[in-house]
């Protein structure tokens, strides 16, 4: 099944226009264009063409970026939709899908009313499609893409004798050395004998050869769906009140967990929502500070964002999916239970729903001798706790930005003012050097070395404070217990 | 020396304290150390001042410490009442800017009370509510008897308390035990008079 035209048909689909169509796509540093619709095609314009001589031949050419990822995302709908005729399908290069449909055809009345069923739906649909039906898959192939038909079963060669060689699916080059060699049919390369084209083309082409007439097999790899987290409930009669949407949402998240039970996966992000008998949707969004697959725990983290929600003229369909997944292996049951973690995560889950995730951190040890680099802030939802602390010389409880001093020498100043309080020095200790890390840019090192001393003041105040002998002056930067 | 406990030391739990002073978070890390169990630090995003964990390491193992940063004192009241309200925190320190309202303090303090927990606010100084139950100010005092880099005496007075009396105590932090010691009472330290400055 070849989709000639899938991303510019998929685009048409949402917008359709008259007249020649065109997706462009930005490479090399040019617009090419990437896809065209029949009446483009008609005048004359080819994919890879720029742009702008598209719109030279072609001026009311109408075109389109084109988004390769999406029309991937297309292809994988239309190889979950193509599941309604027979289990194995896979997807063949860009824009085809392959169907290995031994067995199955008889369910839709036969091989010939199946490629009718297809082609209408797909024409329903708005897509260009070219059926090849074939007993192997390299023949199948030849036939959508260069003859479209039906090869009669036991006899690929004669569908494909008069076909070019480019249906065997070769390279460019070899295709092109065929050519030059006068071998333009694949009738002809059959009648080659075959030694000669294995020494002048490798194994490859005889390969591909083999493929398309059966002597060597080639399987349809069907794609597995990637397991589906969303559940849904819809309800006959609207519901508005916040118990009862608690209790649809309960009822859905035991289904949910079930399934993440299976898969031994633990929800992160977990989305509830909500339709209203208007169409219109609201959504609760759930982050979790750790994978949880535990209805009881998790329900309870929904009723603050369920409560914010306007109910409008009722809820009538609940959709509860986990947006995103995390691995949680299956653990054996401890009889030392100890649910001070979980509580702790819960409450972490709860204020994250206040205040965003990320802004609930802890410390975690960092290999530097810079003060303010020996240590990261890390969210706590996705750290664990630990990490040595002890270290050779006393540091400060508070740090802050240098706040610069008066002073002058190596020693540090008998009287100063700080923060418009004047304070003494009664003893210091120090100096301990600190080099700064020359191999990363940090505009606060740029003065240089740094000279930290201990100093306690005749008012009380305990202060960590820096010379800087390279570009002279003095700061505080901490504050002692 | 001694090592007789303070009146009113460690703080009550289920209730929420303040502090206030120069050395009001050396006197929220000493008390984290004496409670067990993890422990939450409220503080506003804007504020540049930030703890150092080598230092907190002096106290209490950081692996403890949950660092909350919230955008205002609104949103810090609403995340430190649902700590104290789940109790699965021993201790809630925030870091407060502006007053509290008696209805605020009220909220705090009942939260306390159905968790279990603590709660302590350092505050600026002369903004205390009147919904707390005790308020201590806390200042560094130089140490003229201990030479050497690691003197923590520090004077704490009680100004107020909802169920005892009110006093001052010198008290030194060991570093090594990870216990504090009450010194000898102000007054009558010696060399405290003839210290000069």
């Amino acid at each position: 099944m070849w989709f000639p035209r899938l991303a510019s048909d998929r685009v048409l689909r949402t917008c359709p226009v008259d007249g020649p169509f065109a997706l462009t796509l930005h490479e090399g540093n040019a617009n090419r264009l990437y896809c065209l619709n029949l009446a483009a095609e008609r005048q004359g314009l080819s994919r890879g063409m720029s742009y702008s001589d598209a719109r030279a031949f072609c001026p009311e050419l109408t075109s389109r970026p084109a988004n390769p990822v999406q029309d991937r995302a297309f292809l994988h709908a239309l190889r979950r939709w193509a599941t309604r005729y027979c289990p194995w399908v896979g997807i063949e290069d860009e824009d085809g899908l392959v169907m290995d449909i031994t067995g199955s055809a008889h369910l839709v009345g036969g091989e010939a009313a199946m490629m009718a069923d297809l082609r209408a739906r797909l024409g329903r649909a708005g897509l260009t499609v070219r059926l090849g039906l074939a007993d192997t898959r390299g023949a199948a192939w030849a036939l959508a893409h260069f003859a479209e038909g039906v090869a009669p079963s036991g006899e690929p060669l004669d569908a494909l004798r008069p076909l070019p060689v480019a249906a065997l699916r070769l390279e460019e080059q070899v295709n092109i050395s065929l050519q030059r060699l006068g071998l333009r049919t694949i009738g002809d390369l059959v009648r080659t004998p075959r030694p000669s084209l294995a020494r002048r083309f490798g194994a490859d082409l005889l390969m591909r050869l083999d493929q398309a007439l059966g002597q060597q097999p080639e399987s349809v790899k069907p794609l597995s769906d990637p397991p589906h987290y969303g559940v849904r409930l819809t309800l006959p009669e609207p519901i508005g009140l916040c118990d009862d949407v608690m209790a649809g949402a309960g009822r859905l998240l035991d289904r949910l967990c079930e399934k993440l039970t299976t898969q031994e996966t633990g929800a992160r992000v977990l989305r509830l929502t909500l339709r209203r008998v208007d169409q219109d949707c609201r959504s609760v969004d759930l982050r979790l500070a750790r994978p949880l697959r535990d209805p009881g725990r998790i329900l309870p983290l929904f009723a603050r964002g369920v409560a914010e929600i306007d109910s409008g003229f009722g809820i009538d369909q609940l959709r509860l999916e986990a947006v995103e997944v995390e691995p949680l292996p299956m653990q054996q049951a401890s009889h030392v239970v100890s649910d001070q973690k979980e509580r702790l995560d819960d409450l972490i889950t709860r204020i994250g729903t206040r205040i965003g995730l990320e802004n609930i951190r802890r410390f975690l040890p960092a290999d530097s001798h810079i003060p303010e680099r020996s240590f990261h802030v890390a969210p706590a939802a996705a750290s664990e706790p630990g990490g040595n602390w002890n270290g050779q010389r006393p540091r400060p409880l508070r740090i802050f930005p240098p706040e610069p001093i008066a002073g002058t020498g190596p020693q540090p100043p008998r009287n100063f003012r700080w923060r418009r309080m004047p304070l003494s020095v009664a003893r210091s200790t120090g100096p301990e050097r600190i080099a700064p890390e020359w191999w990363l840019e940090d505009e606060a090192w740029q003065s240089g070395l740094r000279d930290y001393w201990h100093v306690e003041t005749r008012q009380g105040r305990r202060l960590w404070l820096f010379h800087t002998p390279q570009t002279p002056g003095w700061f505080v930067q901490g504050e002692f217990a | 020396m001694s090592t007789d406990p303070l009146p009113s030391y460690p703080l009550r739990t289920g209730r929420v304290h303040e502090a206030c002073g120069p050395a009001a978070p050396a006197f929220a890390a000493m008390l984290a150390a004496c409670i067990p169990g993890e422990v939450m630090w409220v503080q506003e995003g804007w504020q540049g001042e930030g703890l150092h964990p080598r230092g907190l390491n002096d106290f209490f193992d950081p692996a403890r410490l949950l660092l909350v940063r919230v955008r205002d004192q609104n949103e810090a009241l609403a995340v430190a009442e649902e700590a104290l309200r789940d109790g699965s925190v021993a201790l809630v320190v925030m870091e407060l800017s502006r007053p509290l309202n008696l209805t605020k303090g009220r909220r705090l303090q009942l939260a306390a009370q159905a968790g279990g927990s603590t709660g302590l606010c350092l505050i600026p100084e002369g903004m205390g509510s009147n919904a707390a139950e005790t308020r201590w100010h806390c200042t560094p005092v130089l140490d003229p008897a201990a030479a050497g880099e690691d003197s923590t005496l520090q004077h704490w007075s009680l100004i107020k308390n909802k169920s005892g009396t009110l006093g001052a105590w010198h008290v030194r932090w060991n570093k090594t035990t990870h216990h504090l010691h009450v010194v000898s009472p102000a007054g009558e330290r010696p060399g405290s008079a003839d210290m000069p400055g």
